[in-house]
C-alpha cells in the first residue's frame, strides 16, 4: 500500500469516501428506477427524507462543533427536547413564530454553556455531564408541560421561485420550511468555517493537539465553550424544528433519541459536515420509507418492526465504522493548563 | 458551619478511623441530595407551588405509616437492580444506558414464564420465573457488549439504540403473540402470572427487597473478593495496563456486560413478579435511566447503591402523595433526581461549598472517544 496523502488529493479524497460514493451511486439507481415506476410517491418518499434529516444534521453538527474542540456532547437528545419545548412555549404565549425559533435556539445555547462549564471548567466526565442534560430536560419538560397547550400555527413551505418548479428536485430540495434551508446552509457554513478559516483552525488544533494549541497562544478553554455553545445553538435549532415545523406541537419525550442518531450520524460521516450532511441524509431516507411502509398499507409487518429501522441501523453503521473511523485525538479528555 | 466542625474533629482524632472514611464518602452525596431539595423547592416556588407542603406529602406517601413504607421498599426493589447493574458495568469502565432494555427482557421474559406453566410448586416457578429474567437481561446485555469487543461501537449509543429496539419487540409481544386474551381486554399486556410464580410480601416487607439486598452483597463480594471482580477494576482503572498483565480485557468487557444485564433482567422479573403482576408496556419506563442516577449517588459501590436507591424509591412512592395533597405534578421528582445526578458528578461544586478534601478512590472515566480503545 501506498502512503494515500502522498497521493493526487482527488484519489486520496476517493479512497476515503469509496464507501460513500459506491453507496451513493446505488441509492441514486434505485431512486432512479422508482421515479419511473411510481413519480408522486417517489417524491413524496424523497422530500420526507431531507425533512427527516433535518434534525439529524443539526444534531450531527452540533456533536462535530463540540468534538472537533474535544468535548463529546452525548446531551443533544436533551439541548433538543428543551429547545423544543421552550420554542413551542413561546409559540404558546406570543404566537410569533420568529420569537420561538429564537428561544429554542437561545435555549439550545445556554444547555451548551451548561455543558462547556461542566466538561471544561468543572472536567466532569464528559458522558456524565452530557446524560445530565438529558435527564434534566426529560424532568423539566415534564414538569411545565400541560397538557392542552395549543400552537399558534407552524413554519410553512417556502417554494423558491422557479427552482421550485424543476421535477423531483425541485420538490424535494426548494419547496421546503425554513429550518430545513437553514439546515443545509448550515452545512456548509460550518464546513467552511471548520476548514477554511483561522477560528477553524484553531478549533481543530484544540481539538488534536491542545497542549501545542496552547504554546502557540490560543486560549483552549475559550475555544472549546464557543464551539460547544455555537454547537448547542444548533442542536437548539433541530428541537424547535420538531415543535414549530415538523409537528406543530409538543410531546413529551418527543425527540425520540434523535439526538443519539445524529451522533451516529457525525461518526458515520467522519466528523465532517459534508459527510454527516450525507449519512443524515440516508438516516431521512430510512426514516421517510419505514413511514412510507407504515401507511402506504401494501406491507404486513407489524408496525413496531418497522419502527425499529432506524435505531438498527445506527448500530449496523457504528458496528461497521466505530473502530475504523478514526475522531480527534483529544476527544474527551479534559486539558489542565501547566 | 456544622459540618466543617465534624470535619475537623474528626480529622483530630485519629482513632476514629473508619466515622472519618464513611463522612469522606457520605458527605458529598449527602449534601447533593440537599442541594437538590432546595434547588426543587425553588423551582416549585417559581411556579407557584408550596415547597413545604409538597415535601411534607411527598414524606408522609414514601414514610408516613407501614402501608407508606411498604410500597417505598416496593419501588425500590427494582431500583436498586438498576442502580447496580449500571454500578457494575461503571467498574469495568462501561456505560451502560441500556439498564432499561435489559430490565423490560427480564420482566417481559418473567411474565410469560409466570402465566405459560402450570403446576408447578410455589417457590420453584417463582425461581423458574426470576432465573428466566436474570437469563433474558443477560443475553440482552451481551450484545452491546460483543459489539464493543469486536466492532468497538461504543456502547453508549448501542445501548441507548438496544432500548428502543427492546421498546419496539416487548410492545410488539405484548400486543401480538403473548398479549391477553380475556374477554374485554383491549389493552398491549400479557395476561396475569400464576399466584406459583409471585414474590409476596411478608408482613408488609416484601421479599423482593430481600433479595436485592442479598445481591447488592453478593455484586459487592464477587467484586472485591474474587479474581474476576479484580480483573473488572483492572480493565476500568486501566484496560492497557490490564492487557499487559495478561487479563482477557475482551472477555472481561463482554463478561461485565452479561452480568450487568443479568443484575438489569432480575431487577424487571421481580417488578413483574412482585408488584406489577404482569407485563404491561410503559409499567417499566425510566427504571433504567434511574439506574445511572442511583449509582452514582451511591458511588458506584454496591452496597452504597441500597440508600442510593431508598431515596429515588421514597420520592416515586411519595410523589403521587404529593400530586393528590399537595397539587403539585409528579414530574418534579426526575427535576430533583437530575439536580441530584449533577450535585454528584460535580462533586467539585459540593466540596468546593463544603470545604471537604476529595478522598483518594477509584475513578471513573467514560469519555475515551468512540473508537477501539
Amino acid at each position: 500500500m501506498y502512503d494515500l496523502r502522498t497521493a493526487a488529493p482527488w484519489k486520496y479524497f476517493f479512497r476515503r469516501w469509496k464507501g460513500v460514493f459506491i453507496g451513493g451511486i446505488i441509492i441514486f439507481l434505485v431512486i432512479i428506477f422508482s421515479y419511473i415506476k411510481n413519480s408522486a410517491v417517489t417524491e413524496a418518499v424523497l422530500a420526507s427524507a431531507v425533512r427527516q434529516s433535518t434534525p439529524l444534521i443539526l444534531g450531527a453538527l452540533c456533536g462535530l462543533l463540540g468534538e472537533r474542540a474535544a468535548v463529546i456532547n452525548i446531551g443533544i437528545e436533551g439541548q433538543m427536547l428543551l429547545a423544543a419545548f421552550v420554542g413551542f412555549l413561546f409559540n404558546v404565549w406570543t404566537g410569533n413564530l420568529f420569537l420561538a425559533v429564537l428561544a429554542g435556539v437561545g435555549m439550545g445555547a445556554l444547555l451548551g454553556l451548561l455543558l462547556a462549564f461542566m466538561s471544561v471548567t468543572l472536567k466532569i466526565d464528559q458522558i456524565i455531564g452530557g446524560t445530565v442534560i438529558n435527564i434534566i430536560a426529560i424532568g423539566l419538560t415534564g414538569y411545565f408541560y400541560k397538557v392542552g397547550m395549543t400552537t399558534k400555527g407552524k413554519l410553512q413551505p417556502i417554494p423558491l421561485g422557479p427552482l421550485a418548479k424543476i421535477p423531483i428536485i425541485g420538490t424535494v430540495l426548494f419547496n421546503n420550511p425554513p429550518i430545513t434551508y437553514a439546515a443545509i446552509v448550515l452545512v456548509f457554513l460550518v464546513h467552511y468555517i471548520l476548514f477554511h478559516t483561522r477560528w477553524g483552525l484553531r478549533t481543530r488544533a484544540v481539538g488534536e493537539h491542545p497542549r501545542a494549541a496552547d504554546t502557540l497562544g490560543i486560549n483552549v478553554y475559550f475555544m472549546r465553550y464557543m464551539n460547544v455553545i455555537a454547537g448547542g445553538a444548533i442542536a437548539g435549532l433541530g428541537g424547535v424544528f420538531l415543535t414549530l415545523e415538523a409537528v406543530g406541537s409538543f410531546e413529551r419525550v418527543m425527540t425520540n433519541g434523535r439526538g443519539f442518531v445524529a451522533l451516529a450520524v457525525m461518526i458515520f460521516g467522519k466528523w465532517t459536515p459534508l459527510g454527516s450532511w450525507g449519512a443524515a441524509l440516508l438516516f431521512g431516507l430510512t426514516s421517510a420509507i419505514q413511514t412510507q411502509l407504515q401507511f402506504g398499507g401494501k406491507v404486513n409487518i407489524p408496525h413496531q418492526f418497522i419502527g425499529m429501522l432506524p435505531y438498527l441501523l445506527t448500530i449496523v453503521v457504528l458496528a461497521g465504522l466505530g473502530g475504523r473511523a478514526r475522531p480527534p485525538a483529544a476527544d474527551g479528555i479534559p486539558y489542565e493548563k501547566e | 458551619m456544622t459540618s466543617e466542625q465534624s470535619s475537623k474533629s474528626s480529622s483530630r482524632n485519629g482513632s476514629n478511623h473508619l466515622l472519618k472514611r464513611v463522612w469522606y464518602s457520605t458527605s458529598v452525596p449527602v449534601f447533593a441530595v440537599l442541594l437538590a431539595l432546595l434547588i426543587g423547592a425553588i423551582i416549585l416556588l417559581v411556579s407557584g407551588a408550596d415547597p413545604l407542603q409538597a415535601y411534607a406529602a411527598l414524606i408522609k406517601g414514601s414514610f408516613g405509616n407501614t402501608e407508606a413504607l411498604s410500597r417505598t421498599l416496593q419501588k425500590t426493589t427494582p431500583l436498586i437492580f438498576s442502580g447496580l447493574a449500571v454500578a457494575f458495568a461503571f467498574k469495568a469502565g462501561l456505560f451502560n444506558i441500556g439498564a432499561q432494555g435489559q430490565l423490560l427482557f427480564g420482566a417481559i421474559v418473567a411474565a410469560v414464564l409466570g402465566f405459560g406453566i402450570h403446576g408447578l410448586p410455589a417457590v420453584l416457578h417463582a425461581s423458574l420465573a426470576l432465573l428466566g429474567g436474570a437469563f433474558a437481561g443477560a443475553l440482552f446485555g451481551a450484545i452491546p457488549g460483543a459489539l464493543k469487543t469486536y466492532t468497538g461501537a461504543h456502547e453508549v449509543i448501542t445501548t441507548i439504540m438496544l432500548n428502543y429496539i427492546a421498546i419496539n419487540i416487548t410492545d410488539y409481544l405484548a400486543d401480538g403473540p403473548w398479549k391477553d386474551m380475556t374477554p374485554g381486554n383491549i389493552v398491549a399486556r400479557t395476561p396475569k402470572i400464576l399466584d406459583t410464580a409471585r414474590i409476596p410480601s411478608v408482613a408488609g416487607l416484601p421479599l423482593g427487597f430481600l433479595i436485592a439486598l442479598i445481591f447488592s452483597v453478593v455484586t459487592w463480594w464477587l467484586l472485591r473478593k474474587t479474581t474476576i471482580g479484580f480483573e473488572i477494576r483492572t480493565v476500568g482503572l486501566n484496560p492497557n495496563a490490564a492487557k499487559y498483565a495478561g487479563i482477557k480485557v475482551a472477555k472481561t468487557i463482554i463478561l461485565t456486560m452479561v452480568l450487568s444485564g443479568l443484575l438489569a433482567g432480575i431487577g424487571g422479573a421481580i417488578e413483574t413478579q412482585g408488584v406489577v403482576g404482569r407485563y404491561q408496556p410503559g409499567f417499566n419506563t425510566g427504571l433504567g435511566f434511574d439506574g445511572i442516577t442511583i449509582a452514582l449517588l451511591g458511588k458506584t459501590n454496591p452496597i452504597g447503591v441500597i440508600p442510593a436507591a431508598l431515596i429515588v424509591g421514597a420520592m416515586k412512592a411519595g410523589s403521587s402523595q404529593m400530586q393528590f395533597s399537595a397539587g403539585v405534578a409528579k414530574e418534579i421528582t426526575d427535576v430533583i433526581q437530575a439536580l441530584i445526578l449533577f450535585f454528584v458528578a460535580a462533586d467539585m461544586i459540593v466540596r468546593w461549598l463544603l470545604r471537604i478534601r476529595a478522598a483518594e478512590e477509584e475513578k471513573v472515566t467514560l469519555s475515551t472517544g468512540w473508537g477501539q480503545q
